[in-house]
């Protein structure tokens, strides 16, 4: 069971939830930069949701199916087709031996994840599957996909089986059939995504209040320098009222820096565990998605609300995911 | 107080004060202390050790740092009130932990030629001969902080002031795994090919990182480590570092 890449895309890698339990020792996180999209997308193949799949950034990839395979493409709005025909997102599709699937260009938002049954079987290096480009570690040989490249899928369980002998017969010799089921999970991606919420955090009051003010109000542009490790942000330059330096300690995805140049950094996926500039905000856990689905040269800004209501927001989306969960099992 | 965006806690036993500093929905940063000290370190120390055999339900993972210890928590399954309460609880706890004796680890490096090519800046800069930069280096033992920055990254502290050097004006665009380096009053040594900044003044054989071993690193925070000199020749006889990224 397999694929076969056609055309790998802008940067597309294989991803999971990410290596978790190591930072003590360095070792960073990595994994999708959309986790709602890419669980969602397990979900409704029947994987586990951590299992690996591709993230393909802007321009998808396009890759030929060497077997029947069930797949979910969810994430930003990057059309896929199968054959020349337009296939939805956010939705199980059989797929026959022989097709192609291509993923195209985003419309809007940045990211999409196309899971296949059975899940990406690459080495699980350090309790997972992920890629992290910069120290060509995990996924594919530590690095993006490229054209020829061969993956195989992993084993596949009951629940995978039910739902390929589900979609293929209604396949009637097409080389593809869409699930007819889509969780409204999919809604909550805005075409464009205007404003990202975080907390304030340790060194927050190293500005002085004004660039707190225009931290938490001003528009801020995500430029070209974002990547999997960061994003960039350029706007009101930001004040520190001290030198700015700290004696480095634990960051994560979605920390809002302050380097003394005054433009703020958050930091994403593939960032390091380790940093020592000012953390001024937190983005929260909700929002990292959205965050991720935000295309350099969009603007937005970064909205103030309290650990307590992030918290709230966080466990409402874990029990919209596990009704998602308990009705993926039910329809079809 | 879980309303609260910054929560200020300071204890009144004989630890340094402690604040508990919320990171977003899902971390706190417990802080120990604000600057680089034995007492401090010790209670880093002490934290992580005792979060390690005794971790509370929700408990993701810790990072220990220069004067903190970071937690992560699964907020699905406990709320940061109770992590504050269970911190709380803990911390003032601590100094009657025994942190047991430290690891002494030696690492080989080949000082200067190729494998340093700024140890004569180094000694330029610091008015010292050559072999004196080496003899100074070698003859410091070094007390890892933390990991951090790449994987199986040591912030060594304990440099002399007297081979300190400001990194170089533009950085490398590819420093060789096992580069042991200067950066101002700190040493440290790449466990990963990467760009860099730091005066390169020798390399190391060992592999610092090793992806396929628990733990994946030579080097913990709370080792001492000792450097040796060693000849091309001896560099040359330590086993070659295998491809070790993925199939």
């Amino acid at each position: 069971m397999g694929f076969r890449v056609i055309h790998p895309g802008v940067l597309t890698s294989v991803q999971d939830l990410g290596r978790r339990g190591l930072q003590q020792y360095g070792v960073v996180v990595s994994g999708a930069m959309d986790p709602l999209a890419l669980r969602v997308a397990n979900i409704l193949v029947g994987n586990d949701e951590h299992a690996a799949a591709l993230e393909t950034t802007l321009l998808g990839p396009e890759v030929e199916f060497l077997d029947e395979a069930l797949i979910a493409v969810c994430g930003g709005e990057l059309p896929a087709s199968i054959d020349g025909q337009f296939v939805p997102s956010w939705r199980a599709v059989w797929i026959a031996a022989g097709a192609v699937l291509r993923i195209g260009k985003a419309i809007a938002g940045c990211r999409a994840y196309l899971a296949i049954a059975g899940g990406i079987d690459v080495p699980v290096v350090m309790g997972s599957r992920s890629t992290y480009l910069r120290a060509k570690m995990g996924g594919l040989a530590g690095r993006a996909l490229r054209v020829k490249d061969q993956l195989a899928t992993g084993p596949l369980s009951m629940r995978n089986n039910e739902i390929i002998q589900r979609l293929s017969a209604r396949a009637k010799g097409r080389s593809f059939a869409v699930g007819r089921w889509f969780p409204t999970i999919s809604m909550a991606y805005e075409a464009n995504i205007s404003t990202i919420r975080a907390m304030r955090s340790s060194e927050c009051d190293w500005l002085s209040p004004e660039s707190q003010q225009h931290l938490f109000s001003a528009s801020y542009a995500l430029t070209k320098e974002s990547d999997r490790m960061g994003f960039r942000l350029s706007g009101p330059k930001l004040m520190l009222t001290n030198s700015g330096e700290l004696l480095s300690e634990a960051v994560c995805m979605g920390t809002i820096q302050i380097p003394p140049g005054g433009q703020p950094i958050i930091l994403m996926a593939d960032c390091a565990t380790t940093g020592g500039y000012a953390k001024a905000a937190q983005v929260a856990t909700v929002d990292l998605s959205r965050l991720a689905q935000i295309a350099p040269g969009a603007k937005f800004r970064i909205q103030e609300i309290s650990i307590n209501e992030a918290q709230r927001m966080y466990r409402d989306q874990e029990a919209m995911l596990n009704k998602l969960r308990h009705a993926a099992t039910l329809i079809e | 107080m879980s309303s609260s965006h910054q929560t200020l806690r300071s204890s009144t036993t004989t630890q340094p004060k402690w604040r508990i500093l919320p990171l977003g929905d899902s971390a706190v940063i417990v802080r120990l202390g604000n600057e680089i000290n034995r007492a401090t370190f010790d209670t880093v120390r002490a934290l992580a050790q005792y979060l390690e055999h005794n971790a509370f339900p929700g408990f993701v993972e810790q990072v220990p740092a220069f004067v903190s210890v970071t937690l992560y928590y699964d907020s699905r399954r406990i709320s940061l009130a109770e992590v504050c309460a269970w911190i709380e609880h803990v911390v003032p706890t601590l100094s009657q932990q025994v942190a047991g004796a430290p690891r002494l680890v030696e690492i080989p490096v080949c000082y200067g030629g190729r494998f340093g090519e700024d140890l004569e800046f180094v000694a330029q800069h610091n008015k010292l001969p050559p072999g004196e930069v080496v003899r100074i280096h070698a003859n410091a033992t070094y007390l890892v902080h933390m990991l951090g920055f790449m994987p199986g990254f040591p912030y060594l502290g304990g440099m002399s002031d007297r081979i300190a050097t400001p990194r170089r004006p533009s950085p490398r665009v590819t420093i060789p795994a096992g580069s042991v380096g200067i950066a101002g009053s700190q040493t440290g040594i790449y466990p990963l090919e990467s760009p860099g900044g730091w005066q390169l003044i020798g390399r190391t054989p060992l592999m610092l990182f090793r992806p396929n071993e628990n733990p994946p690193v030579y080097l913990r925070a709370g080792d001492l480590v000792r450097f040796r000199a060693i000849s091309a020749d001896e560099f040359h006889a330590y086993p070659k570092a295998g491809s070790w990224g993925s199939a």
